[in-house]
């Protein structure tokens, strides 16, 4: 928020430049450490409200890790991630970061629902319970409330008739599309996709992709996706991020990112993924 | 055998001793047992360490030790204690720290992902652990956690040397008085039997009900 009022304040500029999208993610020059190890070294990357982001690059290159940063699943070492103006997981004091409360950081992290690449279903719960959890324990949505709604979001990813299956019932795909749900129902402003596809049988990724192109397509939700799915990327992304070794190399609308890349590192990461 | 029915009330008044201090303790342990559990799972340093202090010195030393030291320790420290409330906290502390490897054990084998979700919808630490954590632990905690409770059940016999009226006890005051022992204590061994029996049964009917749903 702070930003846009010295974007206003600069010679009225702002009034010129049509800028109907706000900043919903603003990462600035993110470091991350596991151990000796720096898996993102000064990340910068602005996702605004509504649109759909997918980072691709080689395994290690700190995609998954980037998206943990910005639930708070992993903390940072340095640099900054706002969620919609207010920073995650620290407390700016005296321009030092200070852990935040518990609370705060749960408050965050209701407004950024993420899908795993393991699913993580709760086991002992219904598909239907799954979903309306979160509304229920977070939101304190009213049960019956809940449930209506979670029914109405299963049957949104087509699984309206497997509301009372365990996830152990439900095939792989079905699965991820239960977890799709689950994000959905907390109605969060930015929704993190980790690699939702990469577990699952070849002939089960069409129906998660079908689901999160026809939510992608639908505007209106913020979404980032950490994906090894190019045609995913073509399709569905207003943006696509090239990470590799910790620092994003290079982005831009997919048509320029896949039919023109410029470094070199995406140039030769494309074309492994064409020689398969 | 006609001692054993002759005395057989007064077995029964040490089976109520045995039952009661055997279901207060695995009662308390169990508390203890989860708290310690889950503050060597997830505790701070300062709870942690103590927590495996307690934990290693109860499960490394004989339970009788236990008792003796709280029944004849505390006495010193000038602090009154008779021996059915020392046998009780000596055999609770027992039941927790026994529980707490337990609770560790099973709380720590329920996958990251499934706090990594509960985390990501919003859910703070407690009802993390209350509604996402702890009911997949069940299932896993249940077994070992019998285990525990058939021990304290025979733990409880040691609680005769701080003199605590129990069955063992009653048994062995009928042995003296009639001078024929063997019956009266194969009929204390099928009562403590018995009553392991049900536990275990009961362990086996409690496994039945939290195991949820598996791929059908």
């Amino acid at each position: 928020m702070e930003q846009q009022g010295i974007a206003v304040k600069e010679r009225g500029r702002s009034a010129t430049v049509s800028t109907p999208r706000t900043a919903m993610v603003r990462i600035e020059q993110l470091h991350k450490c596991f151990g000796d190890l720096e898996v993102l070294r000064g990340v910068d990357l602005t996702v605004d409200s509504g649109e759909v982001v997918c980072i691709i690059g080689p395994s290690g290159s700190g995609k998954t890790t980037l998206l943990r940063c910005i639930n708070f699943l992993e903390s940072y070492q340095a640099g900054r991630i706002y969620l919609d103006g207010a920073l995650v997981g620290y407390r700016e004091r005296h321009g030092k970061l200070v852990p935040a409360r518990e609370q705060e950081i749960a408050r965050l992290r209701a407004e950024t629902s993420m899908v795993f690449q393991g699913f993580n279903l709760f086991p002992h719960m219904t598909a239907l319970r799954n979903v309306a959890f979160g509304p229920i324990k977070v939101r304190k949505t009213p049960t019956a409330q809940a449930v209506v709604r979670a029914q109405e979001l299963l049957g949104r990813v087509g699984l309206a008739d497997k509301a009372s299956s365990y996830p152990a019932q439900l095939s792989g795909g079905q699965q991820q599309r239960v977890a799709i749900a689950r994000a959905l129902a907390m109605e969060p402003k930015v929704m993190l996709f980790d690699e939702v596809t990469s577990a699952l049988d070849p002939e089960l990724v069409g129906e998660v992709l079908a689901v999160m192109e026809q939510l992608a397509a639908s505007h209106g939700v913020t979404m980032i996706v950490v994906t090894h799915e190019m045609l995913f990327a073509r399709e569905a992304a207003d943006r696509v991020i090239f990470m590799d070794h910790g620092v994003v190399v290079e982005q831009g609308p997919p048509d320029q990112l896949f039919d023109h890349p410029k470094s070199d590192r995406l140039q030769a990461f494309l074309r492994r993924f064409r020689a398969i | 055998m006609q001692t054993v029915f002759e005395n057989f009330d007064l077995l029964l008044r040490g089976l109520r001793i045995t039952i009661a201090l055997a279901a207060v303790t695995i009662l308390i342990g169990t508390i203890l047992g989860v708290l310690g559990g889950v503050g060597l799972l997830y505790g701070p340093l300062l709870i942690r360490l103590p927590l495996r202090v307690y934990s290693d010195i109860v499960r490394g030393t004989p339970l009788l030790v236990q008792i003796f030291v709280i029944y004849y320790g505390l006495p010193a420290l000038d602090v009154q204690i008779n021996g059915f409330r020392a046998a009780t906290v000596a055999l609770a502390l027992f039941a927790g720290a026994h529980v707490s490897e337990v609770v560790r054990g099973a709380v720590g084998a329920v996958p990251r992902g499934q706090s990594d979700a509960a985390k990501s919808l919003g859910l703070t630490f407690w009802p993390r652990l209350r509604y996402v954590v702890l009911p997949q632990a069940v299932p896993l905690i249940l077994p070992p956690w019998v285990n525990t409770a058939v021990e304290m059940v025979k733990g409880t016999s040691l609680v005769v040397l701080v003199s605590v009226s129990d069955l063992l006890f009653a048994t062995r005051k009928v042995a003296e008085r009639t001078g024929d022992p063997m019956p009266i204590y194969i009929t204390a061994a099928l009562i403590y039997f018995f009553v392991n029996f049900g536990i275990s049964r009961f362990g086996f009917w409690l496994e039945r009900r939290f195991r949820f749903a598996v791929a059908s």
